[in-house]
């Protein structure tokens, strides 16, 4: 018998994944092969998607990016005995994209079924989990703090100082919040993990469940991902008839549950406040901050808030130690970030490295440049709310002071690639247009500038007194900076105002407009930006 | 995607099983919604009481979010990306193609009920842009052509 995986995540199946099994066991069939498939999760490398692996003689080789109406040739070029084959690339382990990531968090994504439990824990799973139980809850905060682990959902606030927040709180019931709604464009990290590892954060909220005393999770899940659901309902069960879910945890007397809500296609949701109205099940509109989520969070009860990665990185800082994790990474910025290559580009897919590495590694060395093979323009790093990087300011490391230094935006590690062909205007006119579309509506500046900005851009891209509205595009984003509660409306003006000072080309030809002195958006007073704090 | 015709028996008890979990009335929406196709109006007001909330605040919920309509969509649900990575790989191109394919704007049902044609800000698919979802099935690199044999091969 021989196995042959293929990934059952929601990137393999939009191309075809479950056609391609489907072939797969007909031409078997009748070829009379004797093949096993599992469906694992996938390893990240969208571009190579759908890829086949077969086991040979205890090595995986990978097929890729096969299509249904490619099975009849890799059976025919012997594939099942690891036969060349125009998709062949060789030892999955030994792909490039692959070999050159530095793999913690994801470090088993792919390896083997999502939801198969013996693996999951056959490849060190639960084994942090195993480690805390014996520890005091102090000794658990410190250890997180220790790994230098901030946020992934965006702000970067240090995981430790939160825990320690909501550890300190004497109230009996406490929660954990997961926050997967993952609502930035150019990311999709959550999602890998939720699909193709859940039992990582189920891991992850536990320890935190411990460290911080609380016995119930929420999982805010944006109702665009479907399929994470199933996986982690799936996996809630298995770990629970396991024992590592539920009552008594590992026959210890810390008892935790997890359940799912789900959002609305709300994006403003994401931020924390909004999260926890909304699952609350009220309008998700933004909380004024104090009182902290980690005091005065979830139904008025301390709440640890995090991303899904943040709580995904915990079980291997437990498992390997703090100092373990922080050996990884730059300055301030520890460990290692899943960096998510989108847009215009090659080689798409999840890379993950330890911070430091550069824009041009990521998007040339792994991404393999524009797919269109027409010059790289543009870059957005951090999602709808973060800055345009112009080509030639490519060279950042990955860190998220250097990244504030420039005027950008690290965010939750999501990297959009355009071409030449870009609009920028387009861009600048559609922040706005989002901004209006999902604003939560509580402060002025917010909801009314952004349909303002719009009106604006869209007068100037049509040439209606472009020096005049110009400049009522900045005052209207200085506003929007100072006057917002959340970044939200905060920094909607980043996309907006790097992409006028980067290419006003793009929306006049005033000349009055192009002649004045590019003011270069990293030397401008930036940002004004509302500082998120826990 | 076939739902049931509204019946203000099974709306009550699904309301009522939902109003006993904390903070549920997301989730009754979603309930309701999977059922019948729509939070209908008639709903509200059964919300109303079963979760000790004025209908404004159940209105309000109901008009916050993106994902609740008041009335059932069409036949088939379709989603294009319009987010950035999408829009870096042709999703405007795209969108102009579907909406004269279709005669539909974006946020409109045809008039026979067949088609709702709907934007969504990323389907988290996006290093294979652009992305359409069609009844909740997602399609990778669409493109026009693609999206025409989606559509006739359901493929
Ligand atoms: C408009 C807006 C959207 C956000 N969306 C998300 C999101 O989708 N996922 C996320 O984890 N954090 C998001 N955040 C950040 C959260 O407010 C919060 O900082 C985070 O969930 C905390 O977890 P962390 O410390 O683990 O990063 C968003 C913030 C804002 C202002
Ligand atoms: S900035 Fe916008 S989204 Fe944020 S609280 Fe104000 S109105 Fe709501
Ligand atoms: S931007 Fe379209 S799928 Fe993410």
């Amino acid at each position: 018998m021989i196995n042959i995986y293929v990934p059952c995540d929601s990137t393999a199946l939009s191309v075809g994944a479950d056609d391609v099994v489907l072939e797969l066991i007909l031409q078997a069939d009748r070829r009379g092969e004797d093949i096993n498939i599992i469906r694992n999760g996938s390893w990240g490398m969208a571009y190579l998607e759908c890829l086949l692996e077969v086991e040979v003689d205890g090595v995986r080789i990978a097929y890729g990016p096969a299509l249904p109406e490619d099975v009849t040739s890799l059976f025919d070029a012997g594939f099942l005995g690891g036969g060349d084959h125009e998709l062949c690339q060789g030892v999955t382990q030994e792909i490039p994209y692959l070999k050159n990531q530095e793999r913690l968090t994801f470090v088993r994504c792919g390896l083997a079924s999502p939801l198969d439990i013996d693996a999951y824990i056959g490849n060190s799973g639960y084994r942090g989990l195993q480690n805390s139980l014996k520890m005091p809850p102090q000794a658990i905060v410190d250890e997180v703090s220790n790994s230098g682990l901030r946020g992934r959902g965006g702000a970067a606030f240090p995981t430790g100082i939160k825990w320690n927040t909501a550890l300190g709180a004497a109230v009996a019931q406490k929660y954990i919040c997961c926050n997967a709604d993952e609502g930035d464009s150019g990311t999709f990290a959550d999602r890998i993990l939720m699909e193709c590892d859940p039992f990582t954060l189920i891991e992850g909220m536990s320890i935190a469940g411990l460290a911080v005393g609380a016995d119930q999770g929420y999982i805010y899940l944006r109702s665009e991902y479907p399929l994470c659901k199933i996986m982690l309902e799936k996996a809630f069960k298995i770990a629970r008839d396991r024992g590592y879910l539920g009552q008594n945890i590992c026959g210890t007397d810390f008892s935790f549950d997890i359940e799912i809500r789900m959002g609305a296609g709300s994006y403003v949701c994401g931020e924390e406040t909004a999260m926890l109205n909304s699952l609350e099940g009220r309008r998700g509109v933004v909380r004024a901050k104090p009182p902290l989520p980690a005091i005065e969070g979830l139904f008025g009860l301390p709440t640890v808030v995090n991303n899904v990665l943040s709580l995904a990185s915990v079980p291997i800082i437990m498992d390997k130690g703090g100092d373990y994790y922080k050996d990884f990474g730059i300055g301030r910025s520890k460990g290692t970030i899943p960096f998510q290559i989108a847009g215009n580009i090659k080689r798409g897919g999840l890379v993950e490295k330890a911070f430091g590495v550069t824009l041009p590694e990521l998007i040339y060395d792994f991404g393999g440049g524009t797919m269109t093979e027409k010059p790289l323009k543009a870059v957005q790093v951090g999602g709808p709310l973060g800055s345009y990087i112009r080509s030639d300011g490519l060279d950042l490391p990955m860190d998220y002071e250097k990244f504030t230094e420039a005027g950008a935006v690290l965010g939750h590690g999501g990297i959009v690639v355009f071409d030449e062909t870009a609009d920028m205007s387009a861009q600048a006119e559609f922040a706005f247009d989002f901004c209006a579309v999902e604003s939560c509506g509580k402060c002025t500046p917010c909801r009314i500038g952004a349909v303002r900005g719009e009106e604006v851009i869209a007068k100037i891209r049509a040439g209606e007194n472009v020096e005049e509205n110009w400049h009522l595009a900045l005052d209207l984003c200085d506003l929007m900076e100072a006057g917002s509660l959340c970044a939200m409306g905060g920094m909607t003006p980043f996309p907006v105002k790097s992409a006028m000072e980067f290419f006003p080309e793009d929306f006049t030809d005033d000349p009055k407009i192009l002649a004045s002195e590019p003011k270069g958006f990293s030397d401008k007073n930036m940002p004004c930006a509302p500082k998120e704090t826990m | 995607m076939a739902h049931q015709k509204w019946d203000k028996e099974t709306a009550k008890s699904l309301i009522q099983k939902y109003s006993s979990l904390q903070g549920g009335l997301l989730e009754c929406m979603h309930g309701l919604q999977h059922h019948f196709g729509c939070v209908a109006p008639e709903s509200m007001d059964l919300m109303a009481s079963a979760f000790n909330l004025s209908r404004a605040e159940v209105h309000g919920v109901f008009s916050f979010y993106h994902d609740f309509r008041s009335s059932p969509a069409g036949h088939k649900i379709i989603q294009i990306c319009r987010a950035e990575a999408c829009q870096a790989m042709g999703s405007r191109g795209l969108t102009a193609h579907v909406q004269d394919l279709l005669g539909l704007k974006l946020g409109e049902t045809s008039e026979n009920g067949n088609f709702t044609l709907e934007s969504v800000y990323c389907l988290g698919n996006c290093a294979l842009p652009p992305n359409v979802s069609v009844d909740g099935k997602l399609y990778a690199r669409v493109s026009p052509e693609k999206f025409n044999k989606i559509m006739t091969e359901g493929a």
